[in-house]
This record gives structure tokens, sequence and C-alpha cells, in this order.
């Protein structure tokens, strides 16, 4: 707990003083922007009210990271600049049920699939099945993910025509809970969940699959075999069951890059979720932003550590000893 | 023993196509300019977006540059980004993951938290910010940041294997005859790593590679280098897949995956050496273990 504490505030330390060690500032940015659109120079009083909304860069440091401190325990995230006056937690608001849908759900899925299929990898190792599905999903997994996306857009977006080539609904639409909308989200969605969860399920896949084997030799399994029990009971309830631990911590952990983790994806997609938030404003150097999406990743990683570190201590009994 | 690991086709096979990709990214430039006659930035503007032909193997872009010529000299920038990046990530593990084992004590409270932390942070969100506030990078610089964000989780290997050999006789014996502590570990226990070590430098180099391509496609990277990150960063924003110009995308990217594969190859041979358990993972051993236990079920 001391450690997840301690890291917390590390990073949001080195999220206030990122912006302000690099070239450039939000002040400085959104007074650039406003002296090229109106071709003059910024009124003072004018750059004052930038800087009263924005920071100014040169106010006392302590004092800046004090203020910061107040408005971040506030849930105060700034405004945007780019899209000027809504603040930041809004933005986030409206992209996180999108990428926590999306990638919620594939998380899930790449898990149950990826481990499944590794076990029975495992079961036989050295089988056909082993022999077949271990190579290629080795070759799977050394895919960049994004080409793999733009292969399968422009396969099954451009040539089939099957799918829509990028947003995440049909913007013809109203935005709500009727049958019309939702269908058009799930009609948006397959191709991105289809991408991530083929990238995806092949690390569950390996893991799982080098761990069966490693368990598959233990001596309980052997005698469990020797007890006459069907091999379906023996790999499910003897050796899966302790070679899926580790996954299962890995899992913990995937589930904190859901929000962060779809970057990419929503990229590819044009997908209206928080990573392409991420990168659309840091297109628009919208650090306010930029600072709140990052603020939040972090925040969903670290809770799903702590996530992970004792749901290991709840399944495996030997870590609890250890203290 | 040094020799051993070669015996096994996954390793000999991976290390093929990686020689092979080290060679290209060498001689590739030269080989396309002298031999092949290509230039990689040379436009024809009469031949834009042409699909391959007997002309040009791989088509042109849609500013009339040879794809295959771009293949090849990307192959550089690739790996320079790889090698330069793996190298930054790999010292910067063993700086920090071999003191940390070897000494334990508050030396390890400290550098085991900076690991941990970097370990939690989310390294591409994290590594895209950075550079947006750079504003303008070339090759290096990004090879530099990759290695930077990415050595946490090696470091945390070696600690684990510093500390186990840090209590082994040898390394006491010659603590108790006097020896010092910094030569102790990089002489003495440093070598025992060496296995260890190159296969998270193969691990590295494909992670930088695709880090990569990955921070190219979103824009962030020199666009006046060629490499395989930004010429499907090019092909993305000229909407390639939109107008189905699908040489210019695909090349690169199987380029990426090849290497990719071939570093897992070594990996799992080299795996396979070091697990015993995993290399009895043959048929015949796993039958012979099996037919008693279903004889014993059967007679029961």
């Amino acid at each position: 707990m001391g450690f997840y504490l301690a890291a917390a505030w590390s990073a949001i330390t080195l999220n206030f003083f990122l912006p302000r060690l690099m070239p450039g500032d939000p002040s400085a940015a959104i007074v650039d922007k406003l002296q090229r659109v109106s071709g003059q120079q910024l009124a003072p009083s004018a750059l004052e009210s930038i800087q009263k909304v924005f920071g100014n860069p040169d106010a006392n440091l302590g004092r800046q990271y004090l203020d910061y401190l107040v408005q971040l325990a506030h849930l105060d995230l700034g405004t945007s600049i780019s899209n000027y006056p809504t603040p930041v937690s809004d933005l986030l608001w409206q992209g996180l049920p999108w990428t926590l849908l999306l990638v919620g759900t594939t998380t899930v899925v790449a898990f149950v699939l990826g481990t499944g299929i590794g076990a029975v990898a495992g079961w036989k190792a050295g089988g056909r099945f082993d022999t077949v599905i271990s190579p290629l999903t080795t070759f799977v997994s050394a895919i960049p993910y994004f080409w793999m996306a733009l292969v399968g857009l422009w396969l099954f977006g451009f040539l089939l025509g099957w799918f829509p080539l990028s947003g995440g609904y049909d913007a013809d639409l109203p935005i709500g809970l009727s049958p019309s909308f939702l269908l058009s989200v799930l009609h948006y969605g397959v191709l991105p969940a289809a991408t991530i969860v083929f990238s995806a399920f092949g690390g569950w896949l390996l893991g799982m699959r080098n761990m069966t084997v490693t368990t598959v030799r233990e001596d309980y399994v052997l005698l469990a075999q020797a007890k006459g029990l069907s091999g379906r009971r023996v790999l499910l309830r003897y050796a899966a069951r302790n070679a899926v631990l580790p996954n299962f911590t890995g899992f913990a952990l995937a589930l904190g890059h859901v929000v962060g983790g779809a970057l990419l994806t929503e990229v590819v997609f044009n997908y209206p979720g928080v990573g392409y938030l991420l990168f659309t404003s840091l297109q628009q150097r919208d650090y306010p932003v930029m600072q709140g999406v990052f603020f939040l990743i972090m925040l969903t990683v670290l809770l799903a550590n702590l996530l992970a570190d004792s749901v290991y201590a709840l399944v495996d009994p030997r870590i609890r000893e250890g203290g | 023993m040094s020799t051993a690991f070669l015996s096994s086709w996954k390793v000999r096979i991976g290390l093929g196509i990686l020689a092979l990709f080290c060679l290209l990214a060498v001689f590739g430039p030269w080989l396309a300019q002298s031999l092949l006659g290509l230039d990689p930035r040379a436009n024809d503007t009469s031949l834009i977006a042409q699909p391959p032909s007997g002309e040009h193997l791989l088509g042109t872009n849609q500013f009339g540059q040879d794809v295959l010529a771009q293949v090849i000299a990307g192959a550089r920038g690739s790996m320079y980004v790889g090698v330069l990046g793996a190298v930054v990530g790999t010292a910067m593990a063993i700086l920090i993951g071999v003191p940390a084992g070897y000494y334990g004590g508050r030396v390890d409270g400290a550098l085991n938290f900076l690991t941990n932390l970097f370990l939690v942070l989310p390294a591409l969100p994290l590594i895209l910010i950075v550079t947006g506030y750079l504003q303008g990078t070339g090759l290096t610089t990004i090879a530099l940041i990759i290695g930077f964000f990415g050595w946490s989780g090696g470091a945390r290997t070696l600690r684990a294997q510093a500390l186990s050999i840090a209590n082994r006789d040898f390394v006491r014996a010659m603590r108790m005859l006097g020896e010092r502590g910094r030569r102790l570990v990089f002489a003495e226990v440093l070598p025992h790593l060496t296995g260890l070590i190159a296969s998270m430098f193969l691990h590295a180099m494909i992670g930088a590679v695709m880090a990569e391509a990955g921070l190219a496609f979103l824009g962030i990277s020199d666009s006046s280098a060629i490499s395989w990150g930004t010429m499907i960063q090019s092909a993305q924003q000229q909407s390639a897949v939109l107008r189905g110009l699908w040489w210019w995308f695909v090349p690169p990217g199987l380029c990426i995956a090849l290497i990719g594969t071939a570093a897992a190859l070594v990996n799992f041979g080299v795996d396979e050496l070091a697990n015993p358990k995993l290399r009895a993972a043959r048929p015949v051993r796993v039958r012979k273990a099996r037919r008693p236990a279903r004889a014993g079920g059967r007679a029961r």
C-alpha cells in the first residue's frame, strides 16, 4: 500500500514537472495561437486573464505545485485549450465509456480465449495441435498491433466492405439507448474489437501453454492421472488451476491498461475514446488534456496493480506466508 | 556450452533472419543505390501510387517513390533505433538491477522502488507525452527515450538473478578474501548473467523497433528519416488504406513481424535450453509418462 501511495505521488509530481521542464507551456501555447489567429500582439490584460486560467509560467514553482495539488484533490483537471471552455474532466467522461466498453470486453475475451487454448496446447505439448498453434501464435504476436489493425481495416473495411472505416457509431443517429443506435455501436465496434483480441490472445496463450507444460510434470498431476481421473478432469481441476495463477496477475494488470492500452486502436479506427482524446490533444498541444488523460491512465494502472497484488495473495496462499 | 544453443533449429533460424536484417541495415542503402539503381527518396511524378510491377517490384507510393528502396532504407532507421534503444535499456537494467540484487539493504530499497515505479508507469502514454513536449525529434532521441522508459522489466529479472548469485559460495569466498564490491559485481557476478542479458537485449531490440513504429504511427518521429515506422505513418496520412494502396503499408509491417518472430524463436530456443521442463515437452516422453497412469486407471 505504501508503495502505491508513493508511486501515485511520484506520477502526479512527474505530471506536474514534465510540462515545466520542457519547452512550451499552456499559456504560451494559447497566447501563440491567439496571436496567430488575430495577427497582432495581445493586450496585457488579456495575457493576464489567460495566465489566470492556464497558469503563469513565471509564478513561484512551489506555489504552482500547491495549487496543482489542491486542484487535483478537487478532481479539477483544468480547462481544455482546443475545446475552450470545456473542462478536461468533461472530455474524459465523454471518452471513457467508449474505451471501457471496447477495451474492457476485448481484454476479457482475449484472456479467456488465450488461456483456454493455451491450456489445451500445453497439455499435449509437442502434439499436433501444439506444433501448429504455438509457432503461429508466435508470429501473430510479433506483428505490430497498429499495422495489423491497418491491414484488417483494409481487408474487411475497404476490400470487403463489411465494416465502417472509422468512428464509433453512426453519426446520423441520435446518441441514446435506442436499438438502432446500439446496433450501430456494435457494428462499428466489431472490427476494432476483433483486432485487439487477435493481437492480445497470443500472449495469454503462450504464457498459459508454458505454465501448463511445467505443471503437467508436477507430482500431484501424475498422481491424479494415476488415480484414473479423466484427462479433462485432471487438466481442469489439477493442472490448469495452478498454471493459471501467473496469468491471473497478468489479467489484473491488463485491466489497468484498459484505459491507456487502446491508444493505437482508437487512432487507427478514429474511435471516440480516451486514447483518441490523448492523440488529438497531443497534436493540438492541448497540455491540460494531455495531463488529465495521463492522470486517469496512471490512476487506473496503479489501482489495477494494487488489485493484482491483493487478488494474488487471495488465490495463492504461498504468497501470503511471505508477508 | 557457449555454442550449445546453436544446436536448436529455432535459434539457428532466428539468428539467421536477424543477421540478414543486420546486413540489410548496414549494406542495404549501398545495395539499393548501386546494384538495383534505386533511390528511396527520388520522386518520379509520372509514377504515382503504382501497384507492384517488373519495374517497381513493390510498386510506388503516393510521392512516386519506390517502395522496395524505402523498405531497404527503412531497415537502417528501424534497426538503428532498435539497437540503440536496446543498448540503453539493457545498460540501465544492468546498472540498476544487478547492484540492487547484489548489495541488498538500503541500496536495494531505493533501486527497487525506482524499478517498481517505472514498471507501473504506463510507458507508451508517458513516452508520447514526453516526446510531445520535446517537439521535433530525431531517431536518436526517440531511441534514447525508448531505452530510458524500457528497462524496468529487465532490471527486475536481473535483480532476482543477482540476488541468488550473491549468496553462492564462490561469491562469499571471494568476499571473505577481501575482494572489492564493485569489482566482484562486474567481474564475477555479471559474467554469470550474460545468457540472460543477451536474451533480454534481443527482447529489448524488437521492443524498440516496435515502439519506434508505434510512435512514428502516432506522428512522433523525424519525418525526414526513413524507417518502417515512418513509412507506415506516411501511408496512413495519405489514406493508403482507404485507397487500397496495400503495397505501401504491408511490406514494412511484415519486416517488423519477421524480426519479431526471429527474436521470439531465439528466445524460445534459449528458454528450452535453460528450462529442461519445457525441453522435455516432446510427444514421446509425454506418452511414456502417461501410459502407466491410464493403465492404472483401467485396472481399478
